[in-house]
């Protein structure tokens, strides 16, 4: 039964892509204005079918998707971490992740971009702008490793402080230290790096201005990867909700999974905090949405938190644009603020039960 | 490797084991042989050392020395037949509360399935039978988190018994579960010993480990005894590691453990009391 369900879900969450992904190409700086029209009777008038072309493929298109891809990233990325360290509260942002993918970012546009250094400059010479905003593909998968380099390194010493997965609370201290650190640590690298300053800022804010096709289609591949690899480990997850000791009696390898589960997601939150900067919460949020939906094993929970990440994100991305038209409004800011309302509300029900950590 | 040993070998073997957690000896170089066919459940006081004692022999604590599973030391064993010969049912571990009654003992099924294969006729009908056993195949399509203390233990118990091990080894098996379930349980056992099935338990129910076939008596991280329940030297064991506060007797051809008073602990709570009045 909860097998069909979390197939009907997954319909109804695919179908509310597909709708907001029509909305989202019809809202920009004048609000909503209805490009589908034109779009789809080019005979009616020509030139606004070919306005509306240049609009929706090369801007308005490929950000909406590629909003859709970070959320979808992030969202799986979250129902991992919730599902590797036992802790619902665990989520790329919250265990510093987020923050050592930025870093990386930071690093490798002061490495790359400074035309004093020798990378940048050569890449300035071979005629490849290196920014948050350039869509060569060499510089997005630059940007990738480099944020996906940081993400290991953040959730490893966050590991480390946290002396293991076990403890609710000192995880999640030890994950805010670490955050706190490497972000105080990227403003450093910035300010080192004036030429790179403006962009990064707000690359940190999160917004998905930055989404070109290259960064779509990097992000889609990814997100592939990390959602078979995800799907082949998801055993794993199921027999670590029972605890070490059972899922070890069950002949698991531990180790090796474990790692590769730190890979993913990794692998999801770099990929997605190169692409988009710094957006808070939507991690956290899709698996526990799911969750308040349907009860399932974790190969379908975390198919299902990527989706819900991909619906939520897009919905937000879409409204931090409409919200201040003609200004936008950095979509992090937004998931921010209403993520923040969330967890809070997660946190007095789990008071309300009398269910201390575990919400 | 073989997967039937002569039917003398020890189920499981402890050979010379010893636990430290930090600067502190948990597990004091135990050496002990468990029968194959056999139930045996280790007693003694709290803080003895028999949940570790039982971790160790598992594989899923550090120690020293050497556990040995059917004749063979438990690390030459690959991972997945060493899960399909041996059962663990741990005590107060997490249990995941998303995945439905059914997920959860499907996943005692792991080490007879290849790495993605979906569970077969027969992984199915062992989970039925295990789910059946425990009188939890009514909640098959509830989620974990639904279900109260009692009835959760049984599904993990289900899990445990899912598995179709040679030795099955639980760690508090009767936490929360009401008298008519404790006497289920005890059914199960006694069924799975009949096929041939070691069981080994940590049970802090004195009475209901009087049941067992062998006792094996903990204290201070040692064995102080090892035989059979009906042994009036076990009697005097357990006695003895209790400080003689209950007492073992026979009533209608079954072994009760029966609590005594003790007389520090109500000299100091009456005293306790006659002070408080007279203040």
């Amino acid at each position: 039964m909860n097998a069909r369900r979390a197939s009907w879900l997954v319909a109804a969450l695919l179908l509310a892509a597909v709708l907001l992904a029509a909305l989202g190409v019809c809202v920009g700086s004048a609000g909503f204005e209805n490009l589908l029209g034109p779009l789809f009777n080019p005979g009616l008038d020509p030139d606004a079918t070919a306005m509306a072309q240049q609009i929706v493929f090369d801007i308005r298109l490929p950000r909406t998707l590629g909003a859709w891809g970070a959320g979808a990233l992030l969202g799986l990325a979250g129902a991992v971490a919730q599902g590797l360290f036992r802790n619902p509260l665990a989520d790329p942002f919250l265990l510093g992740s987020a923050s050592g993918a930025s870093l990386g970012v930071a690093l490798a546009l002061a490495a790359m971009g400074g035309a004093g250094g020798m990378l940048g400059a050569s890449m300035m010479n071979s005629g490849v702008a290196v920014s948050v905003f350039s869509s060569s593909v060499w510089v997005r998968l630059g940007l990738t490793g480099a944020a996906f380099g940081g993400a290991v390194l953040a959730v490893l010493l966050t590991l480390v402080l946290s002396r293991g997965v076990q403890h609710t609370l000192r995880l999640l201290l030890a994950g805010v230290v670490v955050g706190v650190v490497l972000g105080a640590m990227t403003h450093l690298v910035l300010l080192f790096s004036p030429e790179s300053l403006q962009a990064m800022q707000a690359f940190m804010l999160g917004s998905t201005s930055f989404v070109g096709w290259t960064a779509a289609g990097l992000m889609a591949g990814v997100w592939v990867l990390c959602t078979l690899a995800a799907w082949l480990l998801a055993r794993v997850l199921d027999g670590l909700s029972l605890g070490d000791a059972t899922a070890r009696s069950l002949g698991l390898p531990l180790g090796p999974m474990r790692a590769a589960l730190v890979g993913v997601l990794a692998l999801a939150t770099g990929t997605a905090v190169a692409q988009t900067g710094l957006i808070a919460f939507v991690g956290l949020a899709a698996p526990h949405l799911v969750r308040s939906l349907v009860k399932t094993t974790s190969s379908r929970l975390m198919l299902l938190a990527s989706c819900m990440g991909g619906a939520l994100l897009m919905a937000a991305d879409t409204l931090a644009r409409w919200l201040i038209a003609p200004q936008e409004l950095p979509v992090g800011v937004l998931t921010a603020v209403l993520g923040g309302g969330y967890l809070l509300w997660l946190m007095h029900r789990s008071t309300r039960l009398g269910r201390g950590g575990g919400l | 490797m073989s997967a039937t040993p002569a039917f003398n070998v020890p189920a499981l073997e402890a050979r010379d084991l010893g636990v430290r957690f930090g600067d502190a000896a948990i597990l004091h170089g135990i050496t002990l042989a468990l029968p194959r066919a056999r139930w045996t459940s280790i007693v003694g006081p709290n803080g003895a050392g028999k949940s570790t004692l039982l971790k160790a022999m598992a594989g899923l604590l550090p120690h020293s020395g050497t556990s040995v599973l059917l004749g063979q030391p438990l690390p030459d064993w690959p991972h997945r037949q060493r899960a399909q010969q041996l059962s663990w049912l741990g005590q107060n571990e997490a249990s995941g509360d998303d995945l439905t009654v059914w997920d959860v003992s499907m996943l005692g099924r792991l080490p007879h399935q290849a790495w993605l294969s979906p569970p077969s006729a027969a992984d199915h009908a062992a989970v039925e039978r295990a789910l059946r056993a425990t009188q939890a195949w009514d909640w098959r399509a509830r989620s974990l988190g639904q279900l109260s203390g009692g009835e959760r233990q049984r599904v993990l118990l289900a899990r445990a018994l899912a598995v179709e091990a040679q030795v099955l080894l639980m760690d508090e098996p009767l936490a929360n579960l009401d008298p008519p379930h404790q006497a289920d349980w005890l059914s199960i056992v006694q069924a799975l010993v009949r096929e041939g099935r070691t069981v080994v338990s940590v049970l802090h129910e004195i009475g209901m480990a009087l049941h067992a076939d062998e006792l094996v008596v903990m204290a201070q991280g040692r064995i102080t005894h090892q035989g059979a329940c009906a042994d009036p030297a076990t009697h005097r064991a357990l006695e003895a590691v209790f400080d003689h506060r209950v007492a073992v007797r026979e009533l209608d051809g079954q072994w009760v453990a029966l609590p005594l008073p003790g007389q520090t602990a109500s000299n100091e709570f009456s005293n306790g009391a006659s002070n408080s009045a007279t203040t």
